[in-house]
């Protein structure tokens, strides 16, 4: 698998991650060498095999618990926004969003 | 003196009133004073914090209340939330990050008396096998090869709590393993660590990498101390709704069960080409041992061991996409100016995450998007279930497998960079029983011939971790390892 310029852009702008074209040509031999390493699983023949999502699932064999779908906690706006870098009031301040 | 101790020994001197919860902590401050300049196993140290805490070890101790920890000084990885106490999981983007609450592992430790020096360096987000991806820098491995001085790397993504530990500026730390993370560094400097059973931990408060591998687990000088750290650190959280509802045994108890009549496995798809004859050695050895102890040594098969890795990279990236899409510059991070919500994601991202953190986040995003899920990640999903399905066979006729930790002894810092996939390899071993959820512990089991530990895994069915303790234990006893690092406290 090798992946081209403009694929590397589009999954640096789904990641939301800024990448400078003068990192491109690294990132693309990068990726393109863990996606081609990768593909070593297409020789496995997973024919009728139900997909394994997680742990519990492997290791416990049971459905996870259920909980009351009530409020626990809550009513602390001071510690929730301690480490926020910029807020207004009680919320989060972000750059304008809408001319 | 004090470092020559086990956190047995310790909790023994300390409940005979020998010393003070006070003057060993006060020890250990001076250690970690005098040695972590040259190792840089902690990211911060909190001298005030573990006073604060020895203080109360020694009035609980002098009211007659000995809780399993009371009083014993550790090291906590900074990837556990502690309230109050920066926590930065290696990266840049949580620099000044501090909790306002503390981790459920965390808490258990506390409630019953441990005193916290510090937060432990690790790789940034634990994605890592070398600690080298740390934003605070590399951690030093204690030990050097003989006639080199060149430094090494302590394993990773737990470097600086194995360093640590191995260097006798804690008596136990706190780790997580999410491919190896908790057993490999413990390989690499001459400790034992414990992954538990995925579940045995509660995950909550510890910052998420991949939340279907993430487990905690200890390290510590000895298989014993492993398993009274990790008896006070498991345990049911309505928190955490994958942590398992189950009583929580007497693990240290289980160190002294003897291996007579166990029956161990010895995957052969674990003898891969290019192992080192040394850690082949080493294993067969390993084997005889239990083999003179009464337990009866069985050759088994896990036919899909070779696929493990590959799994991995696609499964970890794709919850590591995931889990750190948080880290926005809006709630809980420093933050990159743009002129829009778009490009100030995208520069504080960009800033604040490292070149490996980056990479598993593409390879994430990308095995996640439209037109690839099924190809890539759906397919690991599928072999992730054989992979699972090779250990509950093998289990129906073994207690237990034993096998090499890591294809290597730790190597030079600066070896392994130029080629991400070199560095995935030191995984091979031990990403298996994440991507089964089942325990696994490494023992130190002997030197190779520079003079470097090299450690024994043994893996066990899920929630078993007893057998794995009493084999690991086993092993400990026959292998006697006592050989020390060149870097080490001595107060």
């Amino acid at each position: 698998m090798s992946l081209d310029p403009a694929t590397v852009r589009r999954i640096a702008k789904l990641a939301r991650i800024r990448v400078d074209e003068t990192q491109l040509g690294q990132l693309q031999t990068e990726l393109s060498g863990i996606l081609s390493w990768i593909e070593q699983l297409n020789e496995v023949d997973v024919e009728g095999v139900e997909p394994l999502a997680g742990g519990a699932q492997g290791a416990q064999a049971m459905a996870l618990k259920m909980r009351e779908d009530i409020v626990t906690d809550g009513g602390i706006p001071e510690q929730v926004l301690a480490n926020a870098p910029d807020r207004i009031g009680n919320f989060y301040a972000v750059p304008k969003v809408v001319e | 003196m004090f470092s020559e101790l086990t956190l047995v020994a310790a909790r023994d001197g300390l409940r005979r009133k020998q010393f003070s919860a006070r003057e060993l902590t006060g020890a250990f401050l001076g250690a970690i004073e005098a040695l972590n300049p040259r190792l840089n196993a902690f990211i911060t140290v909190t001298p005030e914090l573990a006073l604060e805490h020895a203080a109360a070890a020694d009035a609980a101790l002098a009211r007659g209340e000995q809780g399993n920890l009371t009083g014993i000084p550790l090291a906590i990885k900074d990837l556990f939330c502690t309230a109050g106490v920066r926590t930065t999981a290696g990266s840049r983007i949580l620099e000044h990050f501090v909790p306002p609450y503390e981790s459920t592992v965390s808490a258990n430790l506390l409630r019953d008396g441990a005193v916290f020096l510090g937060k432990a360096n690790l790789d940034e987000f634990a994605m890592g096998s070398s600690n080298m991806t740390s934003a605070f820098g590399a951690v030093t491995n204690p030990w050097t090869r003989q006639g080199d001085n060149a430094p090494l790397v302590p394993g990773g993504s737990s470097g600086g709590s194995a360093a640590a530990v191995a260097a006798r500026l804690a008596l136990g730390a706190t780790a997580t393993d999410t491919g190896g993370s908790i057993r490999q560094p413990a390989s690499f400097c001459g400790i034992a660590g414990m992954k538990p059973t995925y579940g045995r931990c509660s995950r909550w408060g510890i910052v998420a990498f991949a939340s279907s591998l993430d487990q905690a687990g200890p390290v510590a000088r000895t298989v014993e101390d492993c398993a009274i750290l990790l008896t006070s650190m498991a345990g049911h959280d309505p928190k955490d709704s994958t942590s398992a509802d189950r009583p929580v045994p007497d693990f240290a108890a289980a160190c002294r069960r003897g291996v007579k009549g166990l029956r161990i496995g010895v995957p052969r798809e674990y003898r891969s080409e290019g192992m080192p004859p040394e850690i082949e050695a080493l294993w067969q050895q390993g084997l005889g041992w239990l083999r003179e102890q009464g337990a009866e040594i069985v050759d088994v098969s896990l036919p899909h061991t070779k696929y493990g890795l590959a799994t991995y990279y696609i499964v970890a990236p794709a919850e590591a996409s995931s889990n750190l899409a948080r880290y926005d510059g809006v709630r809980f991070t420093s933050r990159e100016d743009g002129a829009d919500l778009t490009e100030l994601y995208e520069k504080t991202r960009a800033a604040g995450f490292g070149a490996e953190v980056k990479r598993r986040i593409m390879i994430g995003t990308y095995v996640l998007s439209a037109g690839y899920y099924d190809a890539y990640y759906l397919r690991a999903q599928k072999v992730r279930a054989l992979i699972l399905k090779d250990f509950t066979d093998v289990f129906r006729g073994v207690d237990a497998l034993v096998t090499p930790t890591a294809p290597s002894a730790a190597f030079a810092q600066g070896e392994r960079m130029d080629d991400p996939i070199k560095m995935y390899l030191n995984d091979v071993f031990t990403v298996p029983a994440n991507m089964s959820g089942i325990p696994g512990l490494s023992v130190p089991a002997g030197l190779d011939a520079q003079g470097l530990p090299l450690g024994l895994q043994v893996l066990g069915r899920p929630f078993d971790e007893e057998t794995v303790f009493a084999v690991g234990a086993a092993l400990e006893r026959a292998a006697g390892f006592a050989a020390l690092p060149s870097m080490r406290a001595e107060v």
